[in-house]
């Protein structure tokens, strides 16, 4: 089989359910060039070499003219690239900014003081299902969990998330290889407006929360005064739309993937209910067997590079198939087997490096949270179908809806 | 009895004893249980406590932020020994397989693992090293003391010796807003290990947090009141600073004067050992059940071209003493290497300090990635054309790279653009080390040429 076709079936719709296989596949030839140009690397140790081989840039501006045509180079000057997109010196005095009212150091108690506020809403969540007996894990919690985790730390109004829904949606989508030159083009069109307006709207928020500042992370960005000095507003606002993409288009899957994998593994989900503690090494795993994002679809190179005995050349588009390295088995033994206290598991879910997620602390307990919680308050979940229907991105991957039954909702 | 016979005895039934129960004597010790060892297990160990950790000492616990007794080391599993704490090891006895006590008793081995580490080196005038208020750091209980002292808010602190401990202590006082004077014989701080280049970036820093810097000068002498209490410093440039508190980093000793007349090859610069971490004899003949493992140990690096180095690495402990464990209960072709990847960290002045390779190989050194003047970069050492070394402040993530690049030997100067290269980052500049033969604080890294008895190199101890 050759690469072109395996990308094409990974991004084909109707292997969103299992691409595993697929990986597997690929991974006989660590290094491919898909016909469309981007190399694809899926094993383990070659992905993990270049998210920190400093030849390697995250930002678009170094692909080389005709790998650049069709992708969001011509910036909306309302929202400029965000760290993800940038190399240092940018990407990391943004970074610090940014990290500076949400972690270590200097606010190294932001997410440990979130644990009461994360379980009350968790809590609040499952109250809510009490006499219903079927349930769509999606809509009804693993979506809301983290939009209002995420709406409260930045200091987004809740209320106003059916605006920027859609907006974060349509940005999540255009992570995807695009297909034609016309889908493209309509893609390109509607990021262009999702991003103007998701701009408008922040902005409008940003100049409030510098007028009368509360304990959130846009007040904080807005007025924060450190020894990197200040973002600019654009930069608030694109850091902002970042972290707000972010929480929106990940965790859901997270605990989704999570859900579904502990149904499908009714053991290990009684475990979980016996043993709390169990859900630190679950997660762990469920980021290695069912990462949120399965590839990182946006870096190029500065050099050529020689990895694998292929070369990437210069300014090539580079795709890490991230979900691919996590289930290589030169890496990890029994790879396609959850095993949920597995030691030795430093998976590639969170990415590698400089660019290592951002809200991984925040993303991990939340999991641990939604996951324990779940599993202790549902009596008897069953799930309905299998697969469950899933969305269209191939990027961030997971399922649209989760139905399940349950026979009622434990205190 | 077959050689197999007696492994298999001796793995089930045989006497272990390690002598050293710091970090390297406790995980060689678990490694030894992980490994299916159930004989006999005894620890002996000079100091009363239970093995500890020492980077938080010069750190965390100086800051007030962690106590003294609360830096036990975690215990990876059960080890089942017989502890012989606040014990030193006096002697031993290779023919008949003895380790002699500070108490008068002996304990017998059928294999001996030495992990005695190292000691700070003191202030070699014994009267004024005596003052009060005159300091070492290098364990718990120096710790306990300097911290007790630093609290109570002394007018002025005076290190001498500006290496990474040293360095770190200034840092731990600063935060603690006290006056601070550090003494450094070397060009800049931390030139020993990391070269000039990044020196000044180091004396920079300690400038920027308020330290009062000096370097190229000697402590001439420490002056007491007539309560013995220290007052005052002299420098070798005539000048003199009142001080309520001296710390003397100096460096390290190794431990190996209990062994003198052993027959081990073990001298000032530790006990030369195999790569397989057998130590050798005076005659260089590698024996079969002495080991040794950690800062005492001196071992032959492959990718170093096999010259014998002396790590004081956490790291260095960790690895060598897992090693030593497994090759001390295995048959000789299941033994393995000790290819450790010399690395370690520091934290002072607010930036993370980190290295991987052997800095104090390289005649020459290029900052790939930030800059000098932020105090942010990634550099990277050559030596004779190769990667030897690469050290980061506050770009620690980058390491993983140019860990690869020295396993691979690759070329130096490094000839392709990374992210973040700056004007800075175009030409390679002698790295700056200081002639070793000069008196410096010690570097973490020795080296310490070929052979293992080594006699063409002669020892030059880094007095102040």
């Amino acid at each position: 089989m050759t690469s072109v076709a395996l990308l094409r079936q990974i991004t084909d719709y109707a292997n969103r359910p299992d691409p595993y296989p697929l990986y597997a596949e690929l991974r006989k030839t660590p290094v491919v060039r898909d016909e469309d140009g981007p190399y694809l690397v899926s094993t383990y140790w070659e992905i993990k070499s270049l998210l920190h081989d400093p030849r390697v840039s995250s930002d678009a501006r170094n692909l080389t003219p005709e790998a650049a045509r069709g992708t969001d180079l011509e910036q909306d000057p309302n929202l400029p690239p965000a760290f993800i997109r940038l190399d240092p010196p940018e990407h990391d005095r943004l970074r610090r900014l940014a990290m500076r009212p949400f972690g270590p150091p200097h606010t190294p108690r932001r997410v440990f003081d979130m644990h009461g506020e994360l379980t009350e809403i968790v809590s609040g969540l499952i109250d809510a299902l009490r006499d219903r007996d079927a349930i769509d894990l999606v809509d009804d919690f693993s979506y809301p969990f983290p939009v209002t985790v995420i709406c409260r730390l930045l200091g987004v109004p809740r209320e106003d998330e059916k605006h920027f829904h859609e907006w974060a949606d349509t940005i999540a989508a255009s992570l995807d290889p695009p297909g034609t030159d016309e889908e493209r083009q309509a893609q390109q069109e509607s990021l262009r407006q999702a991003r103007g307006d998701l701009a408008a709207y922040l902005a409008g928020l940003v100049e409030e929360r510098r007028r009368a500042p509360r304990d959130d992370m846009l007040s904080a960005m807005a007025t924060d005064h450190g020894p990197d000095g200040q973002m600019s507003p654009v930069e608030i606002i694109t850091t902002a739309a970042l972290l707000l993409v972010a929480g929106h288009e990940t965790t859901v899957n997270l605990i989704t993937n999570g859900m579904l994998t502990l149904l499908r593994n009714p053991d290990v989900l009684q475990r979980l209910r016996s043993d709390p503690g169990l859900a630190v090494p679950l997660v762990e795993e469920l980021l290695r067997f069912e990462p949120p994002v399965q590839m990182l679809p946006q870096r190029t190179t500065l050099a050529d590079i020689d990895i694998a005995g292929t070369i990437i050349p210069k300014g090539a588009p580079l795709y890490l198939m991230v979900a691919s390295g996590s289930r290589d088995p030169q890496r990890f033994t029994d790879p396609d087997r959850f095993i949920p206290d597995r030691t030795d598991n430093q998976h590639l879910g969170f990415g590698h490096g400089l660019h290592n997620c951002f809200g991984a602390p925040l993303a991990r307990l939340e999991a641990q949270l939604a996951l324990t919680e779940l599993v202790r308050r549902l009596d008897a979940p069953r799930l309905v179908e299998d697969p469950p229907p899933y969305r269209r991105n191939a990027v961030l991957r997971g399922p649209r809806h989760l139905p399940l039954t349950v026979s009622g909702i434990r205190d | 009895m077959s050689v197999d016979g007696y492994l298999e005895a001796f793995r089930r039934s045989g006497s272990i004893v390690i002598v050293g129960a710091s970090l390297a004597g406790l995980r060689a010790a678990e490694a030894l249980r992980d490994e299916g060892f159930t004989g006999t297990l005894t620890m002996v160990g000079d100091e009363p406590h239970e093995p500890y950790d020492r980077p938080p000492l010069s750190k965390q616990v100086l800051l007030g932020k962690v106590p003294a007794d609360h830096t036990a080391l975690p215990r990876r599993r059960a080890v089942d020994a017989q502890w012989r704490l606040g014990t030193a090891a006096t002697g031993l006895d290779l023919a008949g397989k003895r380790v002699s006590l500070a108490d008068g008793d002996a304990v017998e081995y059928d294999r001996l693992l030495i992990a005695t580490g190292v000691r700070a080196r003191p202030w070699p005038h014994e009267l004024e090293a005596d003052l009060d208020g005159v300091f070492v750091l290098r364990t718990r209980d120096d710790a306990a003391q300097l911290h007790h002292r630093l609290k109570a808010g002394p007018h002025r602190v005076l290190v001498i010796g500006a290496g990474f401990t040293g360095s770190e202590i200034a840092s731990a006082c600063r935060e603690r807003e006290l006056p601070v004077t550090v003494a450094e014989r070397g060009a800049a701080p931390l030139v020993g290990a990391l070269g000039g280049v990044v020196g000044e970036v180091a004396a920079e820093l300690q400038r920027a947090h308020g330290v009062d810097l000096r370097c190229g000068v000697q402590v001439t002498g420490l002056e007491g009141d007539s309560a013995g209490r220290v007052r005052r410093a002299h420098f070798s440039d005539g000048t003199a600073v009142e001080v309520e508190v001296v710390v003397v980093a100096l460096g390290a000793t190794r431990n190996t004067e209990w062994l003198a007349d052993s027959g081990l090859g073990a001298g000032p610069r530790g006990i030369a050992c195999d790569a397989g971490c057998r130590a050798f004899d005076v005659r260089g003949i590698v024996t079969d059940d002495v080991f040794v493992a950690g800062d005492v140990a001196r071992s032959p690096h492959p990718l170093f071209g096999y010259q014998f180095l002396s790590l004081e690495h956490w790291g260095n402990a960790v690895a060598q003493a897992e090693i030593a464990a497994h090759n001390m209960v295995s048959a000789s072709t299941d033994r393995l290497p000790h290819l450790w990847m010399p690395s370690f960290w520091s934290a002072q002045f607010g930036v993370n300090i980190k290295s991987v390779g052997v800095p104090p190989m390289a005649d020459q050194i290029l900052v790939t990635q930030g800059s000098l003047a932020e105090h942010r970069f990634t550099a990277a050492y050559g030596y004779q054309g190769r990667v030897i070394a690469a050290v980061t402040f506050d770009q620690a993530k980058w390491l993983d790279f140019y860990e690869r690049q020295i396993e691979q030997a690759a070329p130096f100067p490094p000839e392709f653009p990374t992210v973040d290269r700056r004007p800075e980052g175009m030409r390679p500049v002698a790295a700056g080390f200081p002639d070793p033969s000069l008196p410096s604080h010690g570097p973490t890294v020795t080296l310490s040429g070929h052979s293992p008895t080594d006699r063409r190199v002669s020892f030059s101890p880094h007095r102040a």
